[in-house]
């Protein structure tokens, strides 16, 4: 992050490289329900970056030994896809990716009900088809609503987005060329009630700075709920009844 | 079944404590255990600490060794950082490949010394694009008693003050300290009961649910910061960590490593 090696100009009359303002996030598209082997699945864009969430469970823990008495365990395994990036990644999980998938899984666990389901498990699987910063992020938005269509308990949905520094301004969702050269990188995670489960931060900021970019990314997580909220409801109410799982239409309906 | 009877327990006993203000040490919240730095006791190395936080114990090696650059960052020299939680240093660690843990711990502890800009990459080109310096970081954790994130940190940015690039071993020229520009300090707090602690021990970190790491550097900005663990936290909160590590981490600067 320090020390640019080109020196780019990250605005233009006040706009960013791709014409969106500082507060802005990149375009996004989500899909409920994409995959049929799957308990439940969601599909994200978010500008360039494509992830695939998939959710299978409650189920029987293997091993055996990672059970726990009381409660479910959640297991979340983030992947990026070879091709996914500029130059070809080595598959496989590296350390980076055991980070990601912990403070993922981390993000999502405080809003699992997970005491319903005893000695069980809830797997997560999120695959990075293509990535453009942020797949952190859009990995967490789609597992979130990856979950509401499996139909597992959840307190809220959780929405997930990071806020940076470019050419000393705090920006909303930094796209990759902003991410590789900004000062400062600050992904969230958060409920719609505003308690936040994912933090991280790498570069430099003052503390002053360091509010203001978690206001901002606090502000991309209330769009992205209403996202999420938008695309779990039409999926459900344009379902019959008797092909809606009843946990997925009491939460619709609580959300409505 | 025991073990999660037990946790209960002390679950609830030092929730109790909490609500009293009070921790099981006598410790105030935002209090740290005594600190003691030693730095320099492995010659083998080319910068070493051994830092003590309360009874945890961490021993940092620094190697450095010439190798060769990363295509797009020809001239600049390269940071490794790893951590080894051995099974000597607590009945919870296993021998074998690093966990999810032990990742983490050599991440964070990575992000603090390449974000503050601590080391001057550049200083350690020897021939752009084909050989520069590389700088192992190497965390070994002797005793976990709790806060492996501060004291590994601390342990980190000791040894690489203190260390030498071992440039005539390579005939380089003369050994040189290695530049050093900055100095992060890694400043951690759990939350449980409604209160936020400092500097955690075990059975705290064992209790919480959310644990917040924040380092700052030596002006007072913020370099990196990691939450863990399954729970939430308020923006209020992380706001008043922020300003309670800020204020740590300088003490803990001027009187452990004299800035």
């Amino acid at each position: 992050m320090i020390g640019m090696e080109d020196k780019v100009s990250f605005f233009k009359d006040g706009l960013r490289l791709d014409g969106r303002r500082p507060d802005e996030l990149r375009p996004i598209k989500m899909e409920v329900g994409v995959l049929a082997r799957a308990d439940g699945s969601c599909y994200m864009e978010m500008g360039d970056n494509r992830v695939i969430a998939a959710v299978y469970g409650p189920r029987e823990v293997h091993p055996r030994h990672l059970q726990e008495a009381t409660r479910a365990i959640v297991r979340y395994r983030y992947n990026m896809a070879s091709f996914s990036v500029e130059e070809r990644k080595r598959p496989g999980p590296d350390r980076r990716s055991y980070e990601v998938s912990k403070v993922s899984r981390e993000a999502l666990e405080p809003v699992i009900l997970t005491s319903y389901f005893p000695k069980s498990v809830v797997d997560i699987f999120v695959e990075v088809l293509q990535a453009d910063a942020g797949t952190r992020t859009a990995g967490i938005n789609a597992a979130s609503v990856a979950l509401a269509d499996a139909g597992i308990p959840m307190k809220s949905l959780i929405s997930s987005c990071a806020a940076g520094k470019v050419d000393g301004e705090i920006v909303l969702d930094p796209m990759k060329i902003e991410d590789n050269l900004g000062e400062a990188d600050v992904p969230i995670a958060m409920t719609p009630g505003g308690d936040i489960t994912l933090l991280q931060m790498d570069g430099r900021l003052t503390p002053e700075e360091f509010r203001r970019a978690l206001e901002l990314a606090k502000t991309g997580c209330q769009q992205i709920y209403e996202i999420q909220r938008k695309v779990l409801i039409d999926r459900y109410s344009s379902i019959s009844g008797s092909e809606c799982s009843d946990e997925a239409s009491a939460l619709a309906e609580e959300e409505i | 079944m025991s073990d999660v009877v037990m946790a209960e327990i002390r679950k609830d006993y030092l929730y109790h404590l909490v609500l009293k203000g009070e921790r099981a040490d006598g410790r105030v919240f935002d209090e740290y255990r005594d600190i003691d730095v030693e730095t320099g006791p492995i010659r083998k190395a080319d910068g070493s600490a051994r830092v003590r936080l309360g009874k945890t114990q961490v021993m940092v090696g620094v190697k450095i060794q010439p190798g060769e650059p990363f295509s797009d960052t020809p001239n600049k020299g390269v940071i490794i950082t790893n951590a080894e939680l051995v099974p000597l240093a607590s009945p919870n660690f296993e021998p074998g490949p690093p966990n999810e843990f032990g990742i983490e711990l050599a991440r964070v502890v990575d992000r603090g010394v390449r974000e503050s800009g601590a080391i001057d990459l550049e200083a350690l080109c020897i021939t752009p694009g084909e050989k520069v310096w590389i700088v192992f970081i190497d965390v070994h954790i002797l005793d976990d008693c709790g806060n492996l994130m501060d004291a590994s940190s601390l342990g980190a940015i000791a040894a690489l003050m203190t260390a030498k690039v071992p440039a005539a071993q390579y005939n380089l020229g003369e050994d040189y300290p290695l530049p050093v520009k900055d100095v992060p300090v890694a400043t951690t707090a759990v939350e449980f009961g409604g209160a936020t602690i400092f500097d955690p021990d075990t059975d705290e970190e064992s209790v919480a649910d959310t644990k917040l790491t924040v380092i700052t550097t030596a002006d007072g900005s913020v370099c990196g910061m990691q939450k863990s663990g399954p729970g939430f936290i308020s923006q209020d909160h992380i706001y008043r960590i922020v300003d309670i590590a800020c204020e740590r981490a300088r003490e803990i600067r001027e009187k452990f490593l004299e800035v």
